[in-house]
């Protein structure tokens, strides 16, 4: 039923997404689809890298470790974006359409009263995206 | 898509492909220091010492300065006075040096480096990226004193002329042709000098620091990274603080001091041109006018750096050569197109004379309005320079230096002949009864000249809104970028922290003006933000050299 399955992650904040990943293993097991991993990250240097190349490079290494792993097929691919406060979901969504992903799978907060004023990325990228999205809070 | 190899796809994704660059390696990870804490449901992402004492240290200063005004006023400047008639030579004399190290670099191989590695490309278009140089570093300058400068120093008799000090008007008449003329060419070589070349050699040294040592050296997009290789590690600790803390403060309260006076003159500006008496001098106005101008900047900043400053800049940028055109057309064209060569020539030729440092007797003009702009400059230099770095990757070096250097030279000059130009005419025409006449030389009321001069071309209302929708836009897109730069070099140089970091920002600064502009201090907190022009001279001289030196290490 699913081919292609898109996780967004965000590579500074890894111990936050152990139960997502599971989620995302099984149902890749389970509907024979690949995984690819979708980081966006900021032009200039930040804590994960020196440049979106090196970020590239991390990003690929972490989702050869989940391909192993978990037993899938993983690949990754890298967004930078000039002002990711702003334009993450943008990005993502973007993503999602050009990797011609059916399903998104992504760890997302328990809402809060913040999430009145402006919603997380999980919700922006549900509200938005064609494919079906898998919120694990 | 799927069966490109894995290498093929990550450049398609990311735009900017790295090639080969010096990057540094060093035991410091960005955001090391950042602390989390959560006010109510907003989470932050704050550098720890930079964070809390530029955000006491402000509130603190603020405070004093409004408990103590009668003291406080006087004593920053009597302060602002002593640092720019005893280091007059000096501010003069880094200005020159600035200049000279942007063309030596232009010049010689270095140009070749491209910021952000040897494969990297652009991240934004001309278009873009030049209403964003000018949006950000001088846009709200050339709206207020394109059309006072000139005619200054043309036709006031307050001995602030510079150099041969010939006066186009005396005592409210004319002077022969041939002072009229060499009065006309000194005040537009003053001009321009004021807003070519130098300005933007101090704009281009910190912006091509800072991207070098982000984009190709990878580190944090602060000021501090600069001095690495003079500090080494300890950048990381108290003495990269300090620098830090100070380019915060420099940066607030340079912004929040001209969005106090740029809502005084945006309000005179609307009560001249609607006939509303007493706008210009109505505090509660010019309050409102700031809610007005911080709850674009809010939007603004929400919408991101593409949607928000960028969108704003271009559409500034466009009503700008709207007016800049019409100005021609409704002045004198033939005269202001002949005078622009003229006028050029006038820069290049007089550009030593005016720059030299000693041995000049017109302490009025070097003193009261060189020193006093180089000092300005050097002081928003953090902030228009961060700026300018964050969106000029992808440029080599030497297309950089054009760019931010040259190019706004001219443009400067442009907009310099067209809007001083015509308002020179106009006093030679009419003289006393010119408007700009009033307003600038008769009764000194230097806000309203843009709309003296506007008054009497053809279409004045439309002009005039378009004026004052120019300046607010311009305060708009000063306070967004400011905020986006605080929050950076406050977050340790992360750009991805919470958006309600920049929301803080944007709401503070507005804060602190209508605090200002209520509880009075304005004028002492400008001169405080010019007196820091002084240790930013020295701290700026020692980048040219740590640029050069990372420069030299770079692939070419």
């Amino acid at each position: 039923m699913y081919r292609r399955l898109v996780m967004p992650v965000d590579l500074g904040h890894v111990e936050r997404l152990p139960k997502a990943l599971q989620v995302a293993a099984d149902l890749a097991k389970h509907y024979g689809a690949t995984v690819i991993f979708v980081s966006v990250t900021a032009e200039v240097p930040t804590p994960i890298a020196h440049n979106p190349a090196e970020f590239s490079q991390k990003l690929e290494a972490f989702g050869r470790a989940q391909a192993e792993k978990h037993g899938i097929t993983a690949e990754t691919r890298a967004y930078a974006s000039h002002d990711p406060t702003i334009d993450t979901d943008k990005t993502l969504l973007k993503a999602i359409n050009e990797l011609e992903a059916d399903l998104v799978v992504m760890a997302s907060h328990v809402p809060g009263v913040t999430d009145y004023i402006w919603a997380g990325h999980g919700a922006t990228i549900s509200a938005h995206s064609d494919a079906s999205v898998f919120l694990v809070r | 898509m799927s069966d490109l190899p894995e290498n093929e796809q990550d450049q398609e994704s990311i735009p900017a492909p790295e090639g080969a660059s010096d990057i540094i390696e060093t035991d410091y990870e960005i955001g090391q220091d950042n602390i989390t804490p959560s006010i109510g449901p907003f989470g932050l992402d704050i550098h720890n010492p930079v964070f809390v004492v530029s955000g006491l240290l402000t509130v603190a200063f603020v405070i004093l300065t409004l408990a103590f005004q009668e003291q406080a006023e006087p004593m920053f400047t009597a302060m602002r006075g002593f640092l720019t008639s005893s280091f007059d030579w000096f501010f003069l004399m880094a200005g020159n040096i600035f200049v000279l190290v942007c063309l030596g670099i232009l010049i010689s191989p270095l140009g070749k480096v491209r910021i952000g590695g040897a494969d990297a490309t652009p991240d934004y278009g001309y278009a873009g990226w030049f209403a964003m140089l000018f949006a950000a570093g001088m846009g709200i300058g050339l709206m207020f004193f394109g059309v006072l400068e000139p005619v200054y120093y043309f036709a006031t008799p307050w001995g602030d002329q510079p150099l041969m000090r010939d006066i186009g008007v005396v005592d409210g008449e004319l002077a022969d042709p041939a002072a009229l003329e060499a009065a006309r060419l000194t005040a537009m070589a003053a001009t321009i000098y004021h807003w070519g070349l130098h300005p933007w050699a101090i704009y281009a040294v910190v912006a091509l620091s800072l991207a070098l040592f982000a984009y190709n050296k990878g580190l944090p997009l602060t000021v501090r990274s600069i001095f690495y290789p003079l500090l080494g590690e300890r950048v990381w600790g108290w003495p990269g603080h300090v620098i830090d803390v100070l380019a915060v403060m420099a940066t607030l309260f340079g912004l929040a001091t001209s969005l106090g006076f740029g809502a005084q003159q945006a309000s005179a500006g609307i009560g001249f041109v609607f006939g509303m008496e007493g706008a210009g001098e109505s505090v509660n106005f010019a309050v409102i006018l700031i809610g007005i101008i911080t709850a674009l900047a809010l939007i603004s900043v929400i919408r991101g750096l593409d949607g928000g400053v960028k969108r704003l800049s271009e559409l500034n940028m466009i009503l700008a050569i709207v007016l800049m055109i019409f100005v021609i057309f409704a002045g004198p064209t033939m005269t202001l197109v002949t005078q622009f060569f003229g006028n050029l020539g006038a820069y290049f030729s007089e550009i030593l004379a005016l720059s030299n440092p000693v041995g000049r007797d017109d302490d009025g003009f070097r003193q009261g309005w060189t020193a006093f702009y180089w000092a300005w400059w050097i002081s928003w230099s953090p902030f228009v320079g961060m700026f300018i770095a964050r969106v000029s990757r992808g440029r080599t070096v030497r297309e950089f230096i054009i760019c931010v250097l040259l190019i706004p030279t001219i443009v400067s000059a442009i907009w310099m002949t067209s809007f001083g130009g015509t308002a020179i005419q106009q006093v030679i025409d009419r003289v006393q009864e010119a408007a700009v006449y009033g307003f600038v030389v008769a009764d000194y009321v230097p806000e309203l000249s843009l709309f003296g001069m506007l008054s009497e071309l053809p279409m004045a209302t439309v002009t005039s809104l378009i004026g004052i929708t120019l300046v607010i836009v311009f305060f708009v897109t000063s306070s967004d970028s400011g905020s986006l730069v605080i929050d950076t070099i406050t977050a340790g140089g992360k750009i991805n922290a919470p958006v309600s970091q920049r929301i803080f920002w944007v709401i503070f600064e507005g804060l602190l003006a209508a605090a200002l502009l209520l509880g009075g201090g304005l004028l002492a907190l400008q001169a405080a933000a010019v007196s820091a022009g002084l240790p930013f001279a020295i701290v700026l001289l020692v980048a040219c050299f740590a640029l050069i030196k990372g420069l030299m290490a770079e692939p070419r």
